[in-house]
């Protein structure tokens, strides 16, 4: 067979971005290998979900329904997409590069005795071959990679696709969900959340607005965050301000933090140290703010602007908006 | 209940370090760059001794890779604390992916009877964190990846996994494998009490036949994914640099924000 298949990845049915990424790459992808692009749905709320797979030009899918894949982790998903790519063999399968994809995708492989390509930046077809793009060392380097035998397990980066809508009708096929006991062994007991005032996650943003030591003090990340809230981005912080402690780990952008490659990335008082930019070299766009001229980070940017962050920054927000406002 | 604990490591180039890759089979070019143990790693580490203090039992280190620096790596964790090494290394696994590393593993811990597997979640150098959840497929055993709060209770383990939003509580039966997630703790600074131990505790050296490794699994001919072209990323960037000097910046930079389409 020659399709492509995307692994939907959403909570309760409300697909993520990066899956409406996934199955945009899906759809060019499938016009080289000669097949369909089809989304595989496993767990619960597929009448929600089906929509927003059908905006995004994906016309079939196969849906196995049922609350094991929510109770249980990863486990319930490897064996449901083991079973389905034994049995169809698909050209292959995408899979966000995200710590749930990349864990299904491993151990698919493993299971089946396949190979897999995680953190993809691009995916083509040459041939009937994946030739996936990397950036390794930093993002010093782009490393190509293929594998050597299909059904082909890729898991590609957020946003390194564009979504792209192609309304169509979604042709669902249901299939049985077996679970065995064996890949229930992993209980998801509780779900914890906590607030982050509505802010998208560094991981798959679109846009990211960081800080770092030229802040000086934490409470100076209400800057950067009035910022970020007024173009709808996460917020990063560099390895030396959340080794200060001025702001979580979880929003870490480096080699020791989050590798993210967004639309656009504003850097805020950030020097540009290796292990910084390791972590977000790949960024579409980058800007950066800084009052050092000879700051390294100035070396990698389309923008820069060399001054005072805390004259600059409030004022940029207020523009923004006003333009926001002006239409 | 007394733990019997295995710690994978892997040793990492030092995250401040430029590297390349050997031009001629295209893996990295290990002797260029001074070399760490994994930070993540380190963090495994600590999560198996708090263990053992609260629990007794043992904890063992184990790590493949080529004589040297990776019998370092194993060195530093048992200067942390850890009781004993074992070190993989034979000439067939220079270039193993990490589906082949995950698959080595396998085949050494299956000589051990441990009631816990820690790993890194990731490493800091290649990051496809692939090694733990391919390591429990190849185990047979159930995975709990990018945890931290390791808590063993009545012969199940609990973690909190890192999520999007928060996080998830999970809980799985023992023997498991779990990934360490950045973070999860500050490993300890081995003591000098502690290097000097470190020097009589054991290590075994294994190679591939000592623990029955399929050769035509390991390797670059094992490896399912091949490089096949790497270069230079191309800095094509416009480096348009401005200067507030005339307070004027947020304007320009708000208009190229604008011609680009993100406002």
């Amino acid at each position: 067979m020659s399709d492509v298949w995307v692994l939907v990845e959403h909570d309760k049915g409300t697909t993520t971005k990066v899956t409406h990424q996934l199955l945009t790459a899906a759809r060019s992808l499938a016009k080289n290998t000669g097949g369909e692009p089809v989304a595989v749905f496993l767990g619960e709320g597929w009448e929600t979900a089906k929509d927003r797979i059908g905006k995004f030009g994906c016309a079939k899918a196969i849906v196995a329904e049922g609350s094991d894949f929510t109770n249980y982790l990863s486990s319930p998903h490897v064996e449901q997409v083991s079973a389905l790519v034994a049995e169809r063999s698909p050209w292959g399968v995408l899979f966000a590069s995200v710590p749930s994809g990349k864990e299904v995708a491993t151990r698919v492989a493993a299971r089946l005795g396949l190979g897999v390509l995680a953190d993809s930046m691009n995916v083509e077809v040459e041939g009937d071959k994946p030739i996936c793009e990397y950036s390794a060392f930093g993002g010093s380097t782009i490393v190509k990679k293929t594998l050597k035998k299909g059904p082909y397990l890729i898991c590609v980066k957020p946003n390194a696709f564009v979504a792209e809508e192609a309304p169509s009708e979604v042709q669902a096929e249901q299939v049985a969900a077996s679970i065995s006991e064996d890949a229930k062994r992993v209980v998801i007991k509780d779900r914890v959340v906590k607030e982050e005032g509505g802010r998208p996650a560094v991981d798959s943003a679109a846009t990211i607005v960081s800080g770092g030591r030229g802040l000086g003090d934490p409470k100076h990340f209400e800057v950067v965050e009035a910022l970020a809230d007024e173009l709808s981005a996460a917020v990063g912080a560099s390895r030396a301000a959340v080794d200060a402690g001025w702001y979580p780990h979880a929003h870490q952008v480096g080699q020791t933090g989050k590798t993210v490659s967004p639309q656009l990335y504003i850097a805020v008082g950030i020097s540009g140290a290796i292990q910084h930019r390791a972590g977000m070299q790949t960024s579409k766009t980058i800007i950066a703010i800084n009052k050092d001229p000879e700051a390294p980070i100035f070396q990698m940017v389309d923008f820069g602007v060399v001054g005072d962050l805390f004259d600059i920054l409030p004022k940029l927000t207020e523009e923004i908006k006003k333009r926001k406002g002006g239409g | 209940m007394p733990l019997n604990i295995a710690v994978c490591v892997k040793r990492v180039p030092d995250t401040a370090a430029e590297k390349k890759l050997d031009p001629g089979d295209f893996t990295l070019d290990r002797e260029s760059v001074e070399s760490i143990l994994n930070p993540v790693d380190e963090m495994a580490v600590e999560e198996a001794l708090k263990l053992k203090e609260a629990e007794q039992g043992e904890v063992t280190i184990i790590s493949m890779g080529p004589e040297g620096a990776q019998a370092q790596a194993i060195r530093k964790a048992l200067s942390m604390g850890a009781d004993k090494g074992v070190h993989l290394s034979d000439a067939s696994l220079h270039g193993s992916d990490a589906q082949s590393v995950a698959y080595a593993l396998s085949q050494v811990i299956k000589k051990g009877e441990y009631d816990l597997i820690l790993c890194g979640a990731e490493s800091t150098d290649a990051r496809t964190s692939l090694v733990p959840p391919a390591l429990a497929e190849y185990l047979g055993l159930p995975n709990l990846n990018f945890v931290r709060n390791v808590q063993i209770e009545g012969g199940k383990v609990t973690a909190h996994r890192e999520t999007d939003k928060g996080h998830d509580v999970i809980e799985g039966p023992l023997p498991a494998v779990v990934g360490i997630v950045w973070g999860a703790n500050e490993p300890r600074y081995p003591s000098f009490k502690g290097i000097m131990a470190s020097k009589s505790k054991p290590v075994e050296t294994l190679s591939a036949a000592d623990v029955e490794i399929d050769a035509s699994k390991v390797g670059s001919g094992g490896a399912n994914s091949e490089v096949i072209e790497f270069g230079a990323r191309s800095s094509e960037r416009a480096k348009q640099i401005v200067d507030n000097k005339d307070g004027e910046a947020h304007i320009k930079l708000a208009d190229y924000l604008q011609q680009q389409k993100f406002i």
